[in-house]
């Protein structure tokens, strides 16, 4: 009963969308690159580089926006390597994934350890703050829950209409979803595979690495290591759960924590307390595999998914 | 830009672009190295020192390289039939577990009889978590890469949850560990009074026993023409997801091998701080060997010293040790396209 | 048909090649506005690189493309389109996940545009589909159109773009006689309204039939040219090839028992492909059965069926008078099927193998090349060397990659590694294709021979003038359904195009009621 009534809380449902919040920046950042026809595995790394950049540059002084700005464009620069290897040299996009993956959260490391070399308990920093939306947050439960948000997490929500409109609305949507379909459509008609390929890719991979910053700038205020914690792995497959539609994708992200947000009260409950903390804990993981087994069959994947572009070859 | 396959290529098309790039992953290192205030040449000097400037050094990265030619082998054999296995963590764990539950004291049998039962239980339990990701990738088709990685984490959960719960060694004054294996459980050091364990001699048998399979046997032959040409395979009447379950089970089998070789030879106990990664290292080590499972061997020794040597060079120099993970991040990236570069060149259009 | 001297496009001595190569020698010809040029050559003479450097694809290494007096910066395939060149792939270029409105727009407009513009060019599409008889709903997702569908789909494109000069690869490979009819009747809508076309076909009664012109292209240089009005199709035969063209000699056949039966069978569609409906057909012993139609009909079903890749949904499969229990490749083979796939570089090969490997590819499992799961790689060498010197594939030795070996030595290969075994039915589908003359006549020679010994033979081909030469009886498929044997002899292509059509079967469904 004790469950029941947590759904109904004002409390437990924004706390679902703030977990949702990092998973809606980083799922549409993966599903922009494999709408264009890459799969993008760095995005366990670039969530790393992009917590610890947002919440370096606001601990060195700048602004929270630019902070934002920051963690987008280090973001920017693992999609362009990332791109570079695997649109145009073609190369695995598993090994090149899961290279930069290593790669981006390795050297974040190093730079932290760089910058602050003698901190055990790393520093907190002025976070975003919730900012209640007049009107709209008086809505019993509701406002509460949707409309008493950090600014970070309303702009999470923006993007996920900008994504969609964009993507089904815009001469450049149509061009992505025709690149990750068939590339030789998108050749035939004068356009650049490997421009709109990178440009997907490099864009997608800056919002990933602002659902990292979310993490740091919105949520725990502090940067530690493993805090992204498999949540790029979960996104991939939040993707494949949303059918590659940004609409989809937001639902499942908040379904998805919804479910996490409850599994932390029951943890609470007299009957979670009975039982390890672990099982809690791996939920999120199996919830994530269960819906790639529902889901793997009738989705529509995009039929160029992982297949190199070689101009000129059919 | 476009690239078109070169038919012949000649030596120095396939010697060039992976020295060119070691160099530039040295370059990039030595940078990073000035960046935090230290002198490249010295840094790299110390690294070569930790990792192979005395006995001691070397025994250290002999025993660092044992996991790591396991994990090696089994990304590599996987990654030949083009399963993407990332899972080599939780399997290592698996073998890891299995090892301390029948060597704490369930089986209490001389050494001979228990070591081989507890290397093949160890093979066991990692073929079975592979098995899992599998099967879903047969049956469902879903994309093996997302499941392995996502049960690594289920599965150090479910470790930790063990460790604190009925696996808990009562004397361990609280820690989440294991009880200690009895000392026949133990595998022996191969010369006496030098720190280097009979999973070494192991690691480099499964090796060679690798490299048989794939050469001579049917099943190498398999799995090599699936990871090549699934359709055409298929054509040929190689069943191909009976295939693909058979490498996973080899590779689930091969990473375990880690985890068993760790606890038996090395820790005596299992801890959630086991293995820092060495089921991700592990990939680095197959595609530096471009997936030859002699080539194995020496990568593992590679990364191992890369990694031994930092953590002295460390403690020396005060350079972060996360500069040998940067290294081996940029080597496995520049070697890809190296290795792309001696089979294709470039062309405009 | 050429009423004005307007020059539409000239090709300036264009040169290219790719490592030893070279795919283009100083190729010079120009159309004029109005008029339809063929592009004549075999597979390899150098038709695809040179229309890929005319739409801007490939940059050649020299020479120039002019539209209209205007030389096109090179290899800018928007600056092509632009300048009103168009081209009809020959495997479409269209993606399926988009609407046909979203196809045909696609880069039209500026990509960083904020809006699509989508009544308007809806109302464009409306009216050149009505205007060119190009039949075909804006709103349909291309995914779920039929082939005749997407190829309107294709030429409202170029149509779209305000094409002036048309290039059209291989259009009516994909076509039955009577769409093609109508893809002629909307082109010369277009060049009444002043259209240029380069159309580039192996059937040289089309070539006849639409083209103004003919340019014979020949290891990538001009070998020859002539006006339709003064040539023939034989003569275009000879030109093409460099020899006359000899058609098989084939002896009457002498046909036996069935050796392989299908009884009513059926198979689900995959996809768009559509699957078998009801099918019954006998292979008898001595005789070649050509099975004639328009590709994705079902071929690729029926050859699964035989082949062993996929079981009958319902009917049964018949194997020397019993019916097959289960049914796999493996199965297949060791029943005495040799299976020539369609494609030998996804299917029947495998690139980075080397010929050893490949030879053994359908028997490693069997005793002769191991035993208790180790291959015996001496036999299995010894084998492929066998196939070597007796079907001459030109190789540097048993151990190179397959890869590196042309289609027609790959071709040889797998003709020895499932003729060598002596089987007693023969799966041939689309054995020629892509192949030289050379290799297209040693293919039919081994097929004849081996028919002659006592083989059934089941030739699968999208030519119908090879079916017509090499079968002693031709079955047309059409949407999964199999027509009634007809003798060789007794029918002629365009009775058999009425069946290709899927028309023939409604009026024998009639006579049966």
């Amino acid at each position: 009963m004790e469950i029941i009534e947590i759904l109904f809380t004002a409390s437990f449902w924004a706390a679902a969308i703030r977990i949702a919040s990092p998973l809606i920046f980083a799922t549409l950042g993966e599903l922009i690159c494999e709408r264009a026809g890459v799969l993008n595995l760095g995005i366990e790394g670039i969530m790393v580089a992009g917590a610890f950049a947002g919440w370096m540059a606001v601990y060195s002084g700048t602004g929270l926006w630019v902070g934002v700005g920051v963690a987008m464009l280090v973001g920017m620069a693992f999609g362009a390597l990332h791109s570079t290897l695997t649109v145009p040299f073609g190369l695995s996009q598993h090994v090149v994934g899961l290279g930069v993956t290593l790669l981006a959260t390795s050297s974040t490391y190093y730079a932290y350890r760089l910058a602050l070399p003698e901190v055990t308990s790393p520093p907190k920093i002025e976070a975003f703050q919730p900012f209640e939306i007049p009107i709209l947050s008086d809505i019993p439960v509701l406002g509460q829950a949707l409309f008493a948000q950090t600014p970070f997490t309303y702009l999470a929500f923006v993007l996920v209409a900008v994504v969609a409109v964009v993507l089904y609305r815009t001469p450049l949507g149509l061009a992505v979803r025709a690149a990750g379909e068939n590339p030789n459509a998108v050749a035939a008609q004068g356009l650049s595979v490997t421009a709109i390929r990178m440009g997907a890719v490099i864009v997608g991979s800056g919002f990933m690495a602002m659902g990292g910053a979310f993490l740091t700038m919105s949520a725990f205020d502090s940067f530690f290591f493993g805090m992204v914690n498999g949540r790029g792995w979960i996104c991939i497959a939040l993707v494949v759960f949303g059918s590659w539609k940004p609409g989809k994708a937001l639902l499942g992200a908040v379904l998805f924590a919804a479910f996490d947000a409850l599994q932390i009260r029951v943890q609470q409950t007299s009957f979670g307390a009975q039982i390890p903390y672990q099982i809690f804990l791996m939920m999120p993981y199996f919830l994530s595999i269960l819906a790639l087994v529902v889901m793997s069959r009738r989705a529509e994947v995009p039929a160029a998914l992982m297949v190199p572009f070689n101009k000129g070859e059919r | 830009m476009r690239l078109e396959p070169i038919k012949n290529p000649s030596l120095a098309r396939s010697f060039v672009p992976p020295l060119i790039a070691l160099t530039a992953t040295v370059v990039i290192a030595s940078l990073l190295a000035m960046v935090a205030g230290a002198n490249p040449f010295s840094v790299f000097g110390l690294i070569l020192k930790g990792a192979f400037g005395s006995k001691f050094s070397i025994l250290e990265t002999l025993n660092r390289a044992t996991p790591l030619i396991f994990t090696g082998l089994a990304a590599a054999v996987a990654f030949r039939a083009k399963f993407w296995n990332i899972g080599a963590e939780a399997q290592l764990y698996a073998g890891a577990l299995m090892t301390v539950v029948l060597g704490t004291g369930m089986l209490a049998w001389p050494s001979f009889a228990i070591l081989p039962v507890l290397a093949l239980m160890a093979i066991l339990a990692g073929a079975i978590m592979l098995l899992v990701p599998a099967l879903l990738k047969t049956r469902f088709g879903v994309d093996e890469v997302v499941t392995t990685l996502l049960f690594n984490f289920i599965f150090l959960l479910f470790i930790s949850m063990l460790l604190e719960g009925p696996l808990k060694d009562p004397m361990g004054m609280g820690w989440p560990k294991s009880a200690r294996l009895i000392p026949e459980a133990r595998l022996p050091r191969i010369v006496d009074g030098l720190r280097l364990h009979w999973g070494f001699a192991l690691a480099l048998l499964s090796a060679i026993g690798i490299w048989i399979i794939q050469t001579r046997s049917t099943l190498g032959y398999e799995m090599r023409a699936v990871g090549l040409n699934k359709q055409a395979a298929a054509f040929a009447g190689i069943p191909v997801n009976t295939v693909l379950v058979k490498t996973a089970l080899l590779s689930g089998g091969l990473a375990a091998l880690a985890g068993f070789s760790e606890v038996a030879g090395l820790k005596g106990s299992l801890t959630l701080d086991l293995s820092p990664g060495f089921g991700y290292t592990g990939i680095i080590v197959a595609m530096l060997a471009l997936l030859h499972p002699l080539g194995v061997i020496v990568a593992a020794l590679f990364v191992a010293g890369i990694f031994v040597g930092a953590d002295s060079m460390s403690r020396a120099a005060d350079v972060p040790t996360y500069l040998a993970d940067i290294m081996l991040a940029t080597a496995l990236l520049l070697m890809v396209l190296a290795i792309m570069l001696t089979r294709f060149r470039v062309v405009r259009d | 048909m050429a009423t004005t001297k307007v020059e539409a496009l000239s090709l300036n001595a264009i040169t290219k090649t790719f490592g030893e190569l070279t795919a283009n020698d100083a190729v010079s010809f120009s159309v004029h506005q109005g008029e339809v040029v063929a592009l004549l050559g075999e597979n390899g003479a150098g038709k695809t690189t040179l229309m890929n450097i005319l739409f801007g694809q490939y940059t050649a290494d020299s020479g120039s493309v002019a539209v209209f007096g205007q030389t096109l910066p090179p290899g800018n395939s928007r600056e092509a389109l632009n300048a009103g060149v168009g081209m009809v792939h020959q495997h479409f270029t269209l993606a399926d996940n988009l609407t046909v409105q979203e196809n045909i727009t696609l880069g039209s407009r500026p990509l960083l545009s904020p809006r699509l513009g989508r009544s308007a060019a809806r109302a464009k599409i409306i009216a050149l589909s009505e205007r060119f008889h190009l039949a075909v709903s804006p709103d349909a997702r291309v995914g779920s159109l039929t082939v005749g569908e997407r190829q309107r789909v294709e030429i409202l494109k170029a149509l779209y773009r305000d094409v002036r000069v048309l290039i059209l690869d291989e259009p009516t490979a994909v076509l039955t006689p009577q769409e093609t009819d109508d893809l002629f009747a909307t082109l010369r809508l277009a060049i009444a309204d002043g259209l240029s076309i380069i159309f580039i076909s192996h059937k040289l009664h089309e070539v006849m039939a639409i083209a103004d012109r003919v340019v014979v292209l020949r290891h990538g240089k001009v070998t020859g040219g002539a006006r339709t009005q003064d040539t023939d199709t034989k003569a275009l035969a000879a030109m093409m090839m460099g020899v006359e063209a000899v058609p098989p000699q084939v002896a009457p056949a002498n046909p036996g028992a069935a050796l392989m039966e299908l009884q009513g069978v059926s198979t689900p569609d995959v996809g768009n492909a559509p699957g078998l409906r009801d099918v019954t057909l006998a292979l008898r012993a001595g005789q070649i059965i050509g099975l004639a139609g328009v590709s994705g009909n079902g071929q690729a079903a029926l050859a699964d069926v035989v082949g062993g890749l996929r079981a009958a949904a319902a009917g049964q499969v018949v194997l020397n008078g019993a019916p097959v229990q289960s049914w796999s490749p493996r199965t297949a083979v060791r029943s005495g099927i040799a299976r020539i796939p369609e494609d030998r570089h996804k299917t029947g090969t495998i690139g980075d193998f080397d010929l050893t490997e490949n030879a053994i590819l359908e028997r490693y499992k069997t005793a002769e090349f191991s035993t208790a799961g180790w291959l015996n790689w001496r036999k299995s060498r010894d084998f492929a060397e066998g196939i070597i010197s007796k079907y001459d594939v030109r190789c540097p030795g048993a151990d190179t990659p397959i890869r590196l070996l042309s289609g027609g030595n790959m071709q040889k290969l797998i003709l020895g590694r499932v003729l060598e075994a002596g089987p007693q039915i023969i799966l041939a589908n689309q054995p020629v294709r892509g192949l030289d003359i050379g290799a297209v006549n040693y293919v039919h020679s081994q097929l004849l021979a081996a028919r002659d010994r006592g083989a059934a033979v089941l030739l699968i081909s999208e030519d119908l003038d090879e079916v017509m030469a090499l079968s002693d009886v031709i079955h047309v498929i059409a949407d999964g359904r199999l027509s009634p044997g007809f003798e060789r002899g007794s029918m002629t292509p365009a009775q058999l195009g009425v069946w290709m059509a899927g028309q023939g079967f409604d009026k024998e469904m009639a006579h049966a009621s």
